[in-house]
């Protein structure tokens, strides 16, 4: 009746598995007595949860995301705490507990951060900023965000059901096949990624939709703002990327489940067929993760320094060579897999080639800052951080990709690299933009004070945290050791805490820094939708935008069309009438869908074959009802069009700061 | 390229007739990149069965289990069916609705063929000691053939649901971009059949 | 009556094209693999020539995809499609038989 699921699922066998466990139970029960007692749920389902307007969806996924940074920061202190304390001793992590935390580290941070962040940023950013008023499949992009989460929640339930998979987030078989790891906590991770994996190739095909067929009148390609211009560079790697990963997972799923011969040792299988499948994926996926905040770092910096960005058209070419790249460099995560020195050669020159693009990138910034009046707001500090540091990430990674030099690989060193990519290069480009983009999102902005505080903490905390690691790998310390015998390592491992505990400060700094805006949100707000004095599209909408975004579908000239329009005078243009808008109306089958696909995944993971016929009955009703349903629009009368219009020409509520 | 968005200069805003339209061109532009995205996992099916091809681990290799003739019948089912869709898009061209219905059903009896061939022959291979489990060679075979398979299923329900609402609703415009789209979902399906019988089928007889 | 997006054909015809060459696309692959009048490299070859001929008679007859601006778009997708296509299959095939050549 319930296929594997016992009571010896619940962690009773482990006080810290427990202790996780107990924590996220009344987590999840506080947050819903919280919202019961605020009598908000009908507020909720309506306003957010049904919702189809980009904007919103956007900032769920954000929200998603900032859930789950901090689920995955518990997940690396923990690790940071054991290495710093296992010398010569078992520490306070028993090893089997110890692999499916950095397993859960990585597959959160990769997973359910970076990719609900930036896919959360693409939603309320990009349409504002190619002038449409939605996505092209506004029902679909709630469909993405509701698979994301079940993925994050199959993760998340994960640590109370069962255990997660030890694997490693990149679950190389043969150890993730059912011979060497029966539990429930591989499956749960082959689950976790198909189920997201969808979710992510809707997106992509979304946004490459939208932004192909849905610009302003008047903008051409190379008039589109270079973080839309990275949208859809990364939408075409995640069409083009993501099935490898989907392709991947799914035979090792297979050989799980019915017992076939991908990737076994015996009969026929090739464990290396796996690692080539992953890494199609994998090294797409950095490019899509970075990409994004690269297209951020663009915005930021022409914005923060009062210029137009120097060399749009070489920082287009730029994306659009890494993009193209990226996809034909894969075998440079395996070099040492046994290829003939022909292969490793080849894919050995061709991998470093991708440092060229991007230091045309970091050239153009340089050159965009070079003269301008730069304001060192808390976006443009962290991409300050960003150029520095991540050019430390980049040599290293060229060394990395170099063949010769793979004795490093399995070393902390590959640890300390990758950091050194996803920490300054991805996610200083995602607060950078969550910085930016708040303002229009909320109507005020966030407190300055503690964002700079929180920024010098994420600095400082990620060079003592990592910096260590290289040095380690250099002495040869291997990576994800729950103990260790040589002394002289503790002394760095120990450094590393102490930068992990100064990251630890940087979140609670933002938190800080978010209770803080929202307590003085009057004195922070903003008297118009342009706070920065930006230069694209998105600036002309009112802050937080209209359900519409644009009364008047704006015509493109060229770059930077927001700037041009203030130059000429006609930022406060109102047209002689208003139209009626027709606008995508709510529905409930996305959110539907997204749990059906839970309980399908809960079922699957757990054999429990009647359950997992209901999700996947009620998966199929789910799309069934919302494709035939032909009227599910809204129509926005031109009469209200007016009115909203009308109050934004109005001084907003509330006496607000000089825009800086 | 940019044409799409050219539409609304001239007057302020698009009348609802040319939104429509480019709801429905860009539901069709969209279907064309999934369709896209779909070929790379069918491609690395591919390119996985000829990696394990040899991987037979003592088992039977395709020379003992394929059948040329069989192969020949599916190509012609898949192939008929896919001239008969195209009669469906003709009828809905010139907007005889129980032509679209009296095609589709042919349609649908032609893939079910296909499907029924499918199913025999899978599982006549796994009743005679030849199933996935078998080894690496048969593992990817399975795979691919079955993930061809449900995709052919999936088209046939679609087939039923299209089917209905013709009959209730008529060829509106959103009925109609619908057809189209599956009328681009049963075509691409057997671009990737050549695909099978050319990797796998025809060079394993041979 | 609306026509259909991809195309404002009215008639059977190019169904009936595409359906003939597509038949003598296929019987050739298939009568050479049943009477072998060929050594196998060579069948190989036309296997492989009459495939990609009979992708493009799909797209042209089936798909209506031609190289009118209507289509641009979608030329553009499926062009980059079949190269990422090239890239990664020909990659994994590379890299996998390099492998088996060296380990197995």
């Amino acid at each position: 009746m319930l296929g594997k699921l016992t009571i010896d699922a619940l962690p009773f066998y482990s006080d810290i598995a427990m202790g996780g466990a107990l924590i996220t139970v009344v987590g999840a029960l506080g947050v819903v007595a919280l919202i019961t007692w605020l009598g908000q749920w009908r507020y909720l389902w309506t306003e957010w949860l049904t919702s189809l307007n980009h904007k919103k969806i956007g900032i769920m996924y954000v929200t998603l995301a900032l859930i789950m940074l901090v689920r995955g920061f518990i997940d690396a202190m923990m690790m940071r705490t054991q290495q710093a304390v296992s010398l010569n001793l078992q520490g306070y992590l028993p090893p089997a507990h110890f692999d499916q935390i950095f397993t859960s580290h990585a597959t959160i941070m990769m997973f359910f951060v970076a990719m609900p962040f930036l896919v959360g940023l693409f939603n309320f950013v990009v349409p504002q900023q190619i002038g449409a008023r939605d996505v092209a499949f506004p029902f679909m992009n709630s469909v993405s965000l509701w698979l994301t989460a079940s993925g994050a929640a199959l993760v998340v339930v994960s640590l109370v059901i069962g255990k997660f998979s030890a694997a490693g987030w990149s679950a190389y078989p043969p150890y993730s096949e059912a011979q060497f790891s029966p539990g429930v906590g591989v499956d749960y991770w082959i689950w976790a990624i198909l189920i997201s994996g969808v979710g992510s190739i809707l997106t992509g095909i979304n946004f490459l939709v939208t932004i192909v067929k849905r610009r302003a009148p008047g903008m051409r390609l190379m008039m589109m703002p270079l973080f839309t211009w990275t949208a859809l560079c990364t939408s075409i790697l995640i069409v083009f990327a993501f099935p490898a990963l989907t392709v991947a997972a799914a035979l090792l799923g297979l050989d799980r489940y019915l017992g076939m011969h991908f990737f076994t040792n015996a009969d026929g299988g090739n464990v290396m067929n796996y690692v080539n499948l992953f890494w199609i994926w994998g090294h797409p996926e950095i490019y899509i993760l970075l990409l994004p905040a690269f297209g951020i770092y663009s915005e930021v910096v022409a914005t923060f320094s009062g210029k137009q960005l120097f060399g749009h058209k070489s920082l287009v070419y730029a994306t659009a060579v890494i993009t193209a790249l990226s996809l034909s460099i894969w075998l440079h995560h395996f070099f040492t897999m046994g290829a003939s020195p022909d292969v490793n050669a080849f894919f050995g020159r061709v991998a470093p080639l991708i440092a060229v693009p991007t230091c045309v990138m970091i050239f153009d910034w340089l050159f965009t800052m070079y003269r301008g009046r730069v304001q060192l707001s808390v976006p443009m500090l962290f991409m300050l951080g960003f150029i520095v540091t991540f050019v430390i990430g980049g040599m290293t990674g060229v060394l990395l990709a170099a063949a010769p030099d793979d004795v490093m690989r399995g070393t902390t060193f590959l640890t300390a690299h990758f950091h050194n990519i996803m920490i300054p290069g991805v996610l200083f480009g995602y607060f950078a933009g969550y910085q930016y983009w708040f303002p229009k999102a909320f109507g005020f902005q966030l407190e300055e004070r503690w964002g700079r505080r929180a920024f010098w903490a994420w600095i400082v905390g990620f060079y003592l945290a990592f910096l260590p690691l290289y040095i380690l790998g250099f002495m040869g310390m291997p990576q994800r050791l729950d103990r260790y015998y040589v002394a002289a390592w503790q002394p760095y491992l120990i450094v590393a805490e102490g930068g992990a505990l100064l990251i630890l400060c940087g979140i609670i700094f933002f938190a800080i820094q978010l209770a803080v805006s929202i307590r003085d949100r009057a004195a922070l707000a903003i008297s118009t939708g342009d706070p920065w004095n930006g230069r694209t599209l998105e600036w002309a909408t009112t802050a937080p935008p209209a359900a519409y975004n644009f009364a008047v579908v704006p015509h493109v000239h060229g770059i930077d069309a927001w700037w041009a329009v203030k130059q000429a005078g006609k930022a406060g243009y109102r047209p002689a009438r208003f139209h009626d808008i027709i606008m995508p109306g709510d529905s409930s089958a996305g959110i539907v869908l997204g749990g059906m696909s839970f309980v399908f995944a809960f079922a699957m993971i757990w054999q429990i074959w009647w359950l997992a016929a209901v999700g996947g009955l009620g998966m199929f009703s789910a799309v069934l009802w919302q494709t035939f349903d032909d009227n599910a629009e809204r129509r926005i009368p031109a009469s209200e069009v007016e009115a909203i219009e009308e109050r934004r020409s109005i001084a907003p509520a509330f006496a607000s700061r000089a825009p800086m | 390229m940019t044409d799409a968005v050219t539409t609304a200069v001239g007057s302020d805003e698009e009348t609802e007739a040319e939104e429509a339209g480019r709801a429905i061109d860009q539901r069709t532009y969209g279907f064309w990149i999934y369709l896209m995205s779909d070929t790379i996992i069918f491609a690395l099916l591919l390119a996985t069965f000829v990696v394990m091809s040899h991987n037979t681990a003592g088992g039977p290799g395709g020379h003992t289990l394929f059948r040329l003739p069989q192969t020949f019948a599916k190509t012609m089912l898949l192939l008929a069916s896919s001239t008969t869709f195209g009669f469906v898009s003709a009828a809905i061209a010139v907007g005889q609705r129980w032509r679209v219905l009296a095609w589709l059903s042919v349609t649908f009896l032609l893939g079910l063929g296909f499907i029924a061939m499918e199913i025999s022959e899978l599982y006549g291979m796994a009743v005679a000691g030849a199933g996935p489990w078998r080894s690496g060679f048969l593992s990817a075979f399975f795979t691919l053939v079955g993930s061809y398979g449900t995709h052919v299923s999936v088209g046939l329900v679609w087939i039923v649901l299209s089917g209905c609402e013709v009959a209730l609703r008529g060829l509106n415009p959103f009925v109609v971009s619908r057809l189209c789209r599956l009328g681009l979902f049963w075509h691409f399906l057997d671009i990737v059949w050549i695909g099978i019988f050319s990797v796998v089928y025809l060079p394993g007889i041979l | 009556m609306p026509a259909p997006p991809h195309g404002g054909e009215v008639t059977i015809r190019p169904y009936l094209v595409g359906a003939v060459l597509a038949l003598v696309l296929t019987a050739i692959p298939f009568g050479l693999v049943a009477a072998r009048p060929l050594r196998p490299i060579q069948i190989f070859i036309v296997i492989g020539a009459t495939a990609i001929i009979q992708v493009v008679v799909h797209l042209r007859y089936f798909l209506h995809l031609d190289l009118k601006p209507s289509s641009q778009n979608k030329l553009i997708a499926l062009c980059f499609g079949a190269v990422v296509l090239l890239i990664l299959v020909g990659g994994t095939l590379w890299i996998m038989f390099n492998l088996n050549y060296r380990l197995m």
